[in-house]
């Protein structure tokens, strides 16, 4: 009986330190692949210089056109999203009836959980030939299409964490305001977004780090070209893309395949330096509340 | 206060009402186009012969039914080996630790692996599923890539679900004499049971949607044999529709078959979802206590 029970909590908590193995396992074994290019070729000459032909006979691998490539659709992205996102939430917790956001929230719950590769099919099929036609460009496939697809997808992540956190904002506050004689919107922007900018910080953190490490679609939308780009509307190479594109064609073991696994330790500590900040802010969140 | 004053409060308002309602308006305006484009276009090449046959004519004809067969065998196996473990962990966060760095680190872990970025866990699994453990490129390596990416989404919900099981119960359970397991295996996890499947459910539409964790360690864009053992690679849904769009030399027959994968795999992931949202819903609605 006795042993059963300390048997039955240690299973338990083995099961939870699992997830904290796995972590560990992620960091080990990406930075163990990954080091070796930074030994040959040296960080800095790696992070700052913009020469990626790892396929050479004397091959570069600068992945600074990667990370402005990641940066610029991610940026783009955010543009898109981010008014988007939370002016919904605003509409869904203060300008909606109670009918039309019981209605609308699962829906936004359910657009989140639709696969990336289908956004990339819909951007490469559909999007990327209109935007080609409408601004009379070579290519559609580009960091202007990727951006407004990647900031769609973004959406319903910034929407819903925003909706949270206004939600959860006390019906005082509102209560107080309009009685001082502010109207709907002066209680919005004075009152409301102010006690909730934490949340809605957290939620576009969250809305980079998603964007930045999406794959399938930048993969299919880019464009694809590992150079600085000179305008939105030229193609680019984001980091994701970069690895999924080249990794089944390298040698196990060789410099090429190193500098992919140098890439995921980038793409690794800017998520994991974003997901750190939304939890401290989360933290800040739940004090504040806590008053 | 002046009248003109009065005036642009107003305006200002109402301008800003306006542009609340575009925000969302233009969202959903957007997503309903994105939808009825690849239900249409997907929707004409359905059949139950696209569903059942095998691809034909180097991609350019025929079905994906190997594709679909693959995708639930990844789900499947992915679930098996996230389940039980992502609900012992909610089962030891939230009725054995205690508050402290030890559980904060956990946390910690559990978010951060919620947040990496789904290439880099295909790398992971590349490393060390396909070329340390040897598995090589094949369903397990591929489901056991999925089951870590699923399992923080399991965990936190199955920790929401145990939380919602009132401390009265327990209390009730330790009255009539049982210990701490049994309160648990025979009154929380069943009560809390519903709202664990629900988040189980969610992560079989994240699994089945996902692409990147299985570009290196399970998928294959063609393969003439239906996989007889956990070893074999496998074509799958989403990995189809990319490869559709970005090899092979027909892409006029080929984006066709995309679109139709994409609105197999829609359907999935939606429906999935979709139980998942009407037994939150039901459980809501019967819930007593």
């Amino acid at each position: 009986m006795k042993f059963k029970e300390s048997a039955f909590k240690y299973i338990a908590l083995f099961a939870a330190l699992c997830s904290v193995i796995f972590l560990f396992g992620i960091i080990v074994s990406i930075f163990k692949e990954g080091y070796p290019i930074f030994k040959i070729y040296g960080v800095i000459k790696f992070l700052f210089t913009t020469s990626w032909h790892p396929t050479h006979d004397e091959p570069t691998f600068g992945i600074a056109a990667l990370i402005i490539g990641s940066f610029v659709v991610t940026i783009g992205s955010l543009i898109v999203a981010i008014p988007l996102g939370v002016g919904s939430a605003i509409f869904l917790s203060e300008i909606a009836g109670f009918k039309t956001r019981e209605l609308l929230k699962p829906f936004v719950e359910l657009l989140a959980g639709i696969p990336s590769v289908i956004y990339g099919l819909f951007g490469m099929a559909f999007l990327a030939p209109f935007v080609m036609r409408l601004f009379n460009l070579s290519t559609g496939l580009n960091a202007f299409t990727t951006s407004i697809i990647l900031g769609i997808m973004v959406v319903p992540i910034i929407a819903s964490i925003s909706e949270d956190a206004i939600s959860s904002i006390p019906k005082e506050l509102r209560e107080a305001s309009y009685a001082l004689g502010a109207n709907k919107w002066e209680t919005i922007y004075k009152v409301i977004l102010p006690a909730a900018k934490s949340g809605i910080i957290a939620s576009i953190i969250l809305g980079f780090g998603r964007a930045i490490g999406e794959t399938m679609l930048v993969l299919m939308v880019a464009g694809g070209s590992a150079i600085i780009p000179k305008t939105i509307f030229s193609p680019v190479r984001p980091m994701t893309a970069a690895i999924a594109a080249e990794m089944g064609e390298t040698v196990v073991g060789s410099e090429h395949y190193h500098a992919l696994f140098g890439i995921a330790i980038v793409l690794f500590i800017l998520t994991f330096a974003s997901n750190l900040i939304t939890e401290s802010v989360k933290r800040k969140v739940m004090r504040e509340h806590n008053l | 206060m002046k009248p003109s004053q009065k005036i642009k409060r107003k305006v200002n308002q109402g301008i800003w009402m306006v542009l609340l309602r575009l925000s969302i308006l233009i969202s959903l305006l957007f997503l309903i186009v994105f939808l009825v484009m690849i239900i249409a276009k997907g929707g004409k090449v359905l059949s139950l012969s696209f569903l059942l046959q095998s691809p034909k004519d180097g991609m350019t004809a025929g079905g994906i039914f190997p594709a679909i067969l693959g995708t639930l065998y990844l789900v499947i196996l992915s679930i098996i080996f996230a389940l039980p473990l992502g609900v012992f962990a909610a089962i030891y966060l939230s009725e054995y630790a205690k508050a402290g760095h030890f559980v904060n680190i956990i946390r910690t872990a559990i978010n951060t692996l919620a947040g990496v970025p789904s290439i880099v866990f295909g790398l992971f699994g590349l490393a060390v599923f396909v070329n340390m453990f040897q598995f090589g490129v094949s369903v397990l390596s591929g489901s056991l890539t999925l089951a870590i990416l699923i399992l923080p989404i399991i965990i936190n919900a199955s920790e929401e679900a145990i939380k919602t099981v009132p401390d009265s119960f327990r209390q009730a359970a330790y009255a009539l004499g049982a210990t701490k397991r049994q309160t648990i295996t025979k009154v929380v996890i069943p009560t809390a049971l519903p709202n664990i499947l629900t988040g189980a459910i969610i992560s079989v539409g994240r699994a089945a949607g996902e692409t990147a964790p299985i570009l290196f360690t399970a998928a294959t864009f063609y393969t003439r044999k239906l996989p007889t053992s956990i070893m074999d690679e496998v074509m799958a849904l989403p990995y189809h529709i990319y490869a559709l769009m970005t090899e092979g030399t027909a892409p006029k027959q080929q984006v066709p078959i995309a679109y139709g994968t994409s609105v197999v795999l829609l359907l999935l992931v939606l429906s999935v979802n979709l139980i998942a949202i009407v037994i939150r819903y039901r459980m809501r609605k019967r819930k007593k206590w």
